[in-house]
């Protein structure tokens, strides 16, 4: 029988609508794959066994009498920053310490109620400030991705053929299994490495600058940060209100679009939330897409890039063109502008949202000796050194003098940065591709990435544009490197245009294939 | 720009964070660092552009000015530190 945590969400969808599986089969394949794997990838913070199995039951109820919902008895992960009643939504922060939300997200209500089963919380960046999982209080999330090392082993005759290229002199080519420990990306970490270590059909996601995408692309998962505006976001923990969106991280292009059409709405309780009807996603996939114009922009091209990342992305403009597409070569000028910007409308929209985590009215509170001096005492212990750091640049840049300087020079470049956008769609670019990341996953405790935070915000060069124009953007593996990793390329679509993305997304799976990591854990 | 110690611990009680001496000085390098990095904006000519304000061309959703919610007094103060009678206990904050 084949192993039920390896189907993909729209194969796991015909069997149970087919009786032949149940969702209780399911459920209990991921929980006993949570249960071995966890100890070791630290994806999940909170594992919800009870309330998985009494939605399987629900489910099979229902898929018995056909009367199933888009999304029945799909186990799903949920990333911890969505507010989820009842149960831990800590936004994996020790200042949300005990924080038992009563009420639920709309974006985890709108997958209850195609009937999806929730698995638990997925580890994240603390406040979802982080691109590789290490400023989690839970700890860091490791990648089922290692690198590996290509060998030529001499063949003892009585083994020959058992996997590997058998040559005709006795010898073959084998991967060999770094053990070096590797992270995820960020800051949705807990989900892409679930996903990619088969412990979910499916999770919950948010990207802010790049944290549904860079991790996506680290471990060989597809991701889509859809247009602000899509997904309510009413019941996520906030970080940067202009920025933030919910989105999913799934192992196939149709399960991202299958996902997103029940993830996303049209929420009054969210005042960004787009008065638009929520389109048949997973249409788009398999439409042709000769004659698409598809725009490449070159100050993408950085310095510093690796060569499997450039060769990754010439693979992709050719794949993109032998599905019959137009290639152009477009500018966006103002590219390089986007993650300093970034690092001022991000950090001030945090400093004031964070300003409510004060030990008065949820959470943690350390005892002072007056009221200020409590707060002080709450925040500096419930914060970790990221989120500290953000929130003083934020406020900062926001206090008396500094406002103009920098948030309003910040937004202003984010016009334009916006503008460069629309000139290219304008001049009939229908899409846009670029790589996803500067890097491959790199390892736990790195160093350089330590020793200057900038380093690390440099992960999300190429996806940050995206979030300070509104834009919808997905990424999708399309190959290995040299050691092994997987490595995405990234689709940036017009406002509202995500399904030009999964149609687009789909020709670059079809042609790359699938990835999946070898299993060490 | 730059900032100092002082800077640092002011914007830090500002932020209403805690800071040790320790703290401070770590923190001032770490802010330099990307106060330097977005340096780079001031490159940028922004005569004649308006700062964005909302990402999607909308008009803010406006609803009835009416009730749609409420009685929950025991929901909003259950995930809270101390509490009394549906109240949030704070430490005294007037003589």
């Amino acid at each position: 029988m084949t192993d039920l945590t390896h189907l993909t969400i729209s194969e796991a969808r015909a069997k149970l609508r087919g009786k032949e599986i149940t969702a209780a089969e399911i459920t209990e394949a991921y929980l006993a794959a949570i249960e071995r794997a966890n100890p070791v990838l630290n994806a999940y913070v909170t594992v919800t066994a009870d309330k998985a199995r009494d939605m399987a039951k629900a489910s099979d109820a229902k898929l018995a009498t056909g009367e199933g919902g888009a999304l029945e008895g799909i186990p799903l992960g949920i990333k911890d920053l969505f507010a989820t009643e009842g149960i831990h939504t800590q936004a994996c922060s020790h200042v949300l310490d005990g924080f038992k939300p009563r009420y639920e997200s709309t974006v985890t209500t709108n997958l209850w109620a195609d009937g999806a089963i929730m698995l638990g919380k997925l580890n994240m960046d603390e406040f979802a400030m982080g691109s590789s999982n290490e400023t989690s209080y839970y700890g860091p999330v490791i990648n089922p991705w290692r690198r590996s090392r290509v060998e030529t082993v001499v063949m003892p005759t009585t083994h020959q053929g058992d996997g590997g290229f058998v040559s005709a002199g006795g010898t073959k080519t084998a991967r060999t299994l770094d053990n070096a420990q590797l992270v995820p990306g960020g800051s949705s970490g807990g989900s892409a490495s679930s996903v990619a270590a088969f412990l979910c059909a499916g999770a919950t996601a948010t990207d802010t600058g790049g944290s549904i995408r860079q991790p996506a692309a680290l471990t060989g998962t597809v991701g889509i940060k859809p247009t602000y505006g899509r997904c309510s976001r009413w019941g996520i923990v906030a970080f940067a209100s202009s920025l933030d969106q919910a989105g999913p991280i799934a192992r196939d292009v149709r399960d991202a679009a299958i996902l997103l059409k029940s993830m996303a709405s049209v929420d009054p309780k969210d005042t960004t939330s787009v008065d638009r009807p929520v389109p048949d996603y997973e249409a788009a996939i398999g439409k042709p897409i000769k004659g698409m114009k598809v725009g490449i922009p070159k100050e993408y091209r950085v310095e510093g890039m690796p060569e499997d990342i450039e060769a990754l992305w010439q693979k992709g403009i050719a794949w993109l063109k032998d599905a019959g597409a137009e290639i152009v070569d477009i500018s966006l000028p103002h590219t390089k502008y986007a993650l300093p910007a970034y690092y001022i409308v991000a950090p001030a929209e945090a400093s004031s949202n964070l300003a409510r985590y004060d030990g008065v009215r949820y959470g943690l509170r350390v005892p002072g000796k007056d009221i200020v001096d409590m707060y002080e005492k709450t925040r500096a212990a419930g914060f970790g050194r990221e989120v500290k750091r953000r929130i003083m640049i934020g406020t900062y840049v926001l206090s008396a003098g500094y406002y103009d300087a920098y948030y309003l020079q910040a937004q202003k470049v984010r016009t334009l940065i916006k503008r460069d956008f629309e000139n290219v769609f304008a001049a009939g670019v229908d899409v846009i591709l670029t790589p996803a990341t500067p890097s491959a996953a790199f390892g736990i405790a790195d160093e350089d990435m330590a020793s200057d935070p900038v380093k690390m915000y440099l992960n999300d060069i190429f996806t940050v544009t995206v979030n300070m124009a509104g834009l919808p953007g997905i990424s999708v593996p399309a190959g290995l490197d040299g050691k092994g990793l997987p490595l995405g390329l990234q689709l940036i679509g017009r406002p509202f245009d995500e399904e030009t993305l999964f149609q687009t997304a789909n020709v670059i799976e079809q042609a790359a294939g699938r990835f999946q990591p070898e299993k060490w854990w | 720009m730059s900032v100092d110690l002082q800077t640092v611990k002011r914007v830090a009680h500002l932020a209403r964070i805690a800071v040790s001496e320790e703290d401070a000085e770590r923190m001032t390098g770490e802010l330099n660092a990307i106060l330097g990095f977005v340096e780079q904006l001031n490159e940028v000519d922004v005569s004649g552009v308006e700062p964005m304000t909302s990402v999607t061309p909308m008009e803010m959703k406006k609803r009835q000015d009416a009730v749609t919610d409420g009685n929950k007094a025991a929901d909003i103060v259950a995930n809270a530190p101390a509490t009394d009678e549906n109240f949030f206990l704070v430490p005294k904050v007037v003589e």
